[in-house]
């Protein structure tokens, strides 16, 4: 099943995917943008963690000039860094590189503490897009990526849908692919990750423990360019969904 | 004073003079090339959070730990500190600072937090704040928030420059060098009269 998170009419509302459409809990149909969307998530009691890879594809370490890593390269955010699809994100008026990343982001379903990578998917609940905008501009070497490139405000947009564990055989073999305006300028797969889903769980939870609707973003291929104000910029996940998201100024 | 809901823990790396002064001539050298320009932040996790009074346990490979002693900010909106409280920000000791120290930084409990948040108008200037880190009741270091690079109110306003801060979201101010380091078996109190004080054990984990 597809789920997402809408406000419709002023009110909030889970919603399933149906024919194209956004069956809301009470029973209406509705258009995919009649709807505002929010991150396909549940609100849970405390802040949720996010944990975030980067250059966790081989071939985006070598374009950005860094050794595939040992250990994989991660990174917190805090929850305002997310965004609905159909939303904004703003570009700064003075930087000459910003650009999105296309990513499957897996959302945790059961409190994980110490999960052997063979029972890993156990502790999924689902995956869900995420488009993990970085700001090059203001990158410095102190806890590289530090929050000031990576923790904006609505800068991590996510969605449109949380797509159910069950109805992804292997999340391991999804393309990905990110256009501009249409034009393609990212493609990869997620078969090419150097740490995968099973490894980052059983990592991670070997020394923090993971709760229902923490988020792992499992990094980005090659093929990341700088957008502008008013580009259009559409990350996607075969099997996942089809994230949307403009920059404006 | 209570909170509704605890939001975000972030703390803040190298404001203290005393942590720009260890790295001396290193700040200008690889990986690092140049000293930071912005607030460097990292983000203490729910897991990591400990109640005043609790234990924080020691996994069976880790050995010893550093005490990050430091008050926070609690925000009333993005730019309105509504009090502050006192931390204590554990991490496993290590070197570089080049990536973020998640591994580190995000074990379960590695946060101790105060339950005394002290209001903004009564607890008077962060600038005079000073606080004392006692481990089995032996003075271990006094941090004094007159050493700030960034005093909080300037912190506040360069961390609002590239993200925005939600009510219940903490700020830490800093931690200071001469962090002392403990070990299983360990009792920290870390106090200021204005903040109270937050007292932690430090345990063996279970195995």
């Amino acid at each position: 099943m597809k789920r997402a998170r809408v406000i419709h009419q002023g009110m909030l509302h889970n919603a399933t995917e149906r024919d194209g459409q956004l069956l809301l809990e009470d029973g209406q149909r509705v258009w995919q943008d009649q709807v505002t969307w929010l991150p396909p998530l549940a609100s849970v009691d405390r802040p949720r963690t996010i944990l975030a890879l980067g250059l966790n594809y081989a071939d985006h370490a070598k374009e950005l000039a860094f050794k595939a890593p040992d250990e994989p390269l991660v990174f917190l955010k805090g929850e305002r860094a997310l965004n609905g699809h159909r939303q904004t994100t703003r570009r700064p008026a003075d930087v000459q590189f910003m650009h999105y990343e296309c990513e499957l982001a897996v959302v945790i379903g059961r409190k994980a503490k110490k999960v052997r990578r063979d029972d890993a998917y156990d502790f999924v609940a689902g995956y869900t897009v995420a488009n993990d905008y970085a700001i090059r501009d203001y990158l410095e070497n102190w806890y590289r990526p530090n929050l000031r490139v990576k923790n904006r405000d609505g800068a991590t947009p996510l969605g449109p849908w949380l797509v159910d564990r069950a109805d992804i055989a292997d999340p391991m073999a999804l393309a990905l692919r990110t256009t501009v305006n249409g034009k393609p300028t990212q493609q990869g797969n997620t078969k090419d990750m150097i740490f995968d889903i099973p490894w980052l769980i059983e990592y991670f939870s070997g020394f923090m423990t993971l709760s229902p609707g923490d988020l792992i973003l499992t990094g980005t291929p090659d093929g990341v360019v700088d957008c502008k104000a008013g580009d259009v910029v559409v990350t996607e996940i075969e099997g996942i969904g089809a994230l949307m998201n403009t920059i404006a100024s | 004073m209570s909170l509704v809901k605890r939001g975000t823990v972030y703390g803040t790396l190298l404001n203290f003079r005393g942590e720009l002064d260890a790295l001396g001539p290193k700040m200008n050298e690889a990986p690092y090339k140049a000293p930071p320009q912005a607030p460097v932040l990292y983000v203490k996790p729910a897991n990591t959070w400990t109640e005043n009074g609790g234990a924080i346990a020691l996994p069976a490979h880790v050995a010893e730990v550093e005490i990050g002693a430091t008050v926070a900010m609690v925000m009333k909106s993005a730019r309105e500190v509504a009090g502050y409280v006192l931390m204590n920000d554990v991490c496993i000791p290590h070197e570089s600072l080049f990536r973020p120290p998640v591994r580190f930084n995000c074990l379960d409990g590695f946060l101790g937090i105060g339950d005394r948040i002290r209001l903004r108008n009564e607890a008077g200037d962060p600038a005079v704040f000073k606080l004392e880190v006692r481990v089995n009741g032996e003075l271990k270091q006094t941090v004094r928030f007159s050493q700030l690079l960034r005093p909080a109110d300037r912190l506040l306003a360069d961390v609002g420059e590239f993200m925005t801060l939600a009510e219940g979201d903490m700020l830490m101010l800093g931690c200071d060098v001469g962090r002392p380091r403990v070990r299983a078996g360990d009792r920290v109190e870390i106090k200021m009269p204005a903040l109270g004080t937050l007292t932690n054990t430090f345990v063996a984990e279970a195995a």
